[in-house]
């Protein structure tokens, strides 16, 4: 299963960024494997509008079975989760990425 | 650290006042985002020094290199806003029109367009009186106060405040219902709403609150010149009831807002009476409504 | 003569001035109101007439046809809002985003992305006496208030002749809506208040309204709060004031139960017939 988080940094210890559409980086970690990675998504800082349907597309190609983040997606973005199939859980928005996925395996988050 | 948001919806119910008022009890422990970048107001009653500052660039323009251009016409043919009209048989990009799509550098047979990005103003990190900082933003003219601006402010404001151990940053959120004020709710712990007792307060406090509802935040809200129409306040009490708003307080008809104001001062240094208590209370139960 | 309503910032009492004013001139011509500010109409809350017309108002948006799409990602690649986006075998548009450019359309190999009309908002027409009132409404997500402004406005021109009075209330700020809202009006009214915001906002907005060669004058609501900053500045930029409202806790509250203030309060009444000669004499100027 590979489990997809919005974050500021790229490793457990970071801090999980609450924004989906503007989130700074990707980290995906494949559980059967036990490998994580990253996508650095700071780019989306300089769309003036549609940061959520473009984040949404670029993290679609990693194929994740899970997103974890805070806020949660806007609409838009919301619109083209709902094809990809990923499920979304969200309320991890100001803890570190293991604090986050710790929540998400004991299931006290929220799903969207 | 939390970040609190203060919106109106409408114009003119005191939101930056109170923000700044907030700002000024809030002290060293609170950091200030002005992302009210259409009407950036907070800056005449906080006194910022302006001492950082930095372009901003939103949205793309697109421009002609004369000397390339074989004068073909048609990036003017394909042009959906009339942005590329000829001036003395040069092909020259209108910038007021132009939305920057860049469809006319895509058909550009000799590439003699190329889109570059738009200059659309500043933004600054400054000391403040209060002893804190503030982030605020400056926007040129007939530029749009987009999403990004307003992420932008808020998110050096929260670096800010994560790096110095601040417990607060408060938001001077946007005016209206469409992108910026998306943005400015983006992330918040906290929303204050400030409305006052009007047909059109009431009007534009709904429809603002569509928008905090599916943000999933929780809201609390602030009354402003309440005893102007008893009637109308008495339908927003129902009203934060019926949504579970907190009730922070109803704020009398005060003409010291003003005076505050043309005096360079939030409203909490000027006043020593009745209303800078009801203001202190107001920020007290929004700390504990956060926390 | 078209005559815009505008201000730097909002609460000012921009609604105020167009709803009394237009009501005003009504009394004695034939007038046309246009509210704007599509994204926040709210001159209707203070105008009671009859609903005559109501249209829906469309933009033009791309709508994928997939049964020959090769799939090539290029409408993806060439829009440069993220309106279009490929999902793995799928071509998804977002018409909120869109702003009409046309390019994924037409630069598709396959014509896979015919524009089609996709509604964002609607127009109402409202008439009691001579008053007629317009506005348009953006429905709610939807991002562009331009094409939906310059509709409404080609509404007024087809539908009032050049002898009809023409009061546009703009949206607040100085953005693109506002120029759009602002740029074919003979003059232009600024609404203020005489405080350091009202100063402030004022400025952005007269930089604005000269940089689009406007010809305009001020208004100040709540004359008498603050101080005479904004006067000062008027006479100094040799800006015409127009009118003086009086700041009164009255007058708040007759605008808070949705009510015309000039109807009860006279002093408003001698403000309105101030407005009114110098547009008059604006008139008899350029038709001379």
């Amino acid at each position: 299963m590979k489990i997809a988080f919005t974050t500021k940094g790229t490793d457990w210890d970071s801090a999980m960024d609450p924004r989906f559409g503007r989130t700074e980086y990707f980290l995906i970690y494949d559980d059967d494997k036990d490998e994580l990675s990253h996508y650095d998504n700071r780019d989306s800082a300089n769309d003036a509008h549609g940061a959520g349907p473009k984040t949404a597309q670029k993290l679609f190609e990693f194929k994740p079975d899970i997103l974890i983040t805070g806020n949660g997606p806007g609409g838009n973005a919301a619109t083209v989760l709902q094809k990809t199939g990923v499920k979304i859980f969200i309320g991890a928005g100001d803890i570190t990425v293991k604090e986050a996925y710790e929540a998400f395996k004991s299931s006290s988050l929220k799903e969207f | 650290m939390k970040e609190i948001v203060v919106i109106s919806g409408k114009g003119g119910t005191g939101k930056t006042s109170l923000t700044a008022s907030f700002a000024y009890l809030g002290g060293k422990d609170v950091i200030v985002a002005d992302c009210d970048v259409d009407a950036a107001d907070m800056h005449l009653l906080l006194q910022p020094d302006f001492a950082n500052s930095d372009d901003f660039y939103s949205g793309e323009l697109a421009y002609i290199h004369q000397n390339e251009c074989i004068q073909c016409g048609k990036c003017a043919d394909v042009c959906r806003f009339d942005a590329i009209p000829v001036i003395k048989g040069r092909y020259i990009v209108d910038p007021l029109s132009c939305e920057g799509c860049g469809y006319c550098a895509r058909v550009c047979p000799t590439d003699a367009i190329t889109n570059k990005d738009l200059n659309v103003g500043k933004w600054y990190v400054s000391s403040i009186k209060t002893g804190s900082t503030m982030v605020h933003a400056k926007l040129g003219i007939g530029a749009d106060n987009s999403g990004k601006l307003v992420a932008k402010v808020k998110s050096e404001a929260k670096d800010i405040a994560e790096e110095e151990r601040k417990d607060f940053v408060i938001v001077d959120g946007s005016p209206g219902v469409g992108c910026p004020v998306v943005s400015s709710l983006s992330g918040a712990s906290f929303v204050v709403l400030v409305t006052e007792p009007s047909v059109s307060g009431l009007h534009d406090l709904k429809r603002v609150y569509e928008l905090v509802k599916k943000f999933k935040i929780k809201a609390g809200c602030i009354i402003n010149k309440s005893d102007i129409n008893k009637n109308v306040t008495a339908e927003i009490v129902e009203f934060l009831k019926k949504e579970n708003i907190v009730h922070i307080a109803n704020l009398p008809y005060d003409e010291n807002f003003t005076k505050a104001m043309t005096n360079g001062q939030t409203i909490v240094e000027y006043s020593d009476n009745h209303l800078k208590e009801l203001i202190t209370d107001s920020w007290d139960k929004i700390k504990r409504s956060v926390n | 003569m078209k005559i815009a309503i505008a201000s730097g910032k909002g609460g000012t009492g921009k609604t105020t001035l167009s709803t009394n004013l237009a009501s005003f001139l009504a009394e004695t011509h034939q007038v046309v109101l246009t509210d704007l500010d599509v994204e926040e109409p709210n001159s209707g809350l203070f105008i009671k007439a009859d609903l005559v017309h109501e249209e829906d108002k469309f933009k033009m948006v791309p709508e994928w046809a997939a049964d020959e799409c090769i799939l090539c990602g290029n409408c993806q690649k060439v829009c440069n809002f993220h309106a279009v986006i490929q999902l793995g075998e799928m071509i998804m548009v977002f018409p909120e985003l869109c702003h009409g450019c046309y390019a994924c359309s037409e630069l598709c190999p396959t014509s896979s992305l015919p524009m089609i009309p996709k509604k964002m908002g609607g127009l109402k027409h409202f008439q009691k006496g001579n008053l007629s009132f317009i506005e348009s409404r953006l429905d709610i997500g939807e991002e562009q208030a331009v094409p939906l402004i310059a509709q409404t406005i080609s509404y007024v021109e087809e539908h009032f002749s050049n002898e009809v009075i023409r009061i546009f209330d703009s949206p607040p700020g100085t953005s693109c809506p506002v120029i759009e809202a602002t740029k074919d009006a003979d003059f232009i009214i600024l609404v203020t208040e005489p405080t350091p915001f009202g100063l402030h906002d004022l400025k952005l907005a007269v930089e604005t309204m000269r940089e689009l060669k406007k010809d305009l004058g001020v208004v100040v609501n709540r004359y008498g709060i603050g101080n005479d900053d904004v006067l000062q500045y008027c006479k100094e930029e040799q800006i015409a004031v127009l009118a003086k409202i009086p700041n009164s806790r009255r007058i708040a509250e007759i605008y808070s139960q949705g009510h015309l203030i000039y109807k009860e309060i006279p002093e408003v009444m001698v403000e309105l017939e101030n407005i009114t000669s110098y547009i008059q004499s604006l008139k008899e100027k350029s038709l001379s």
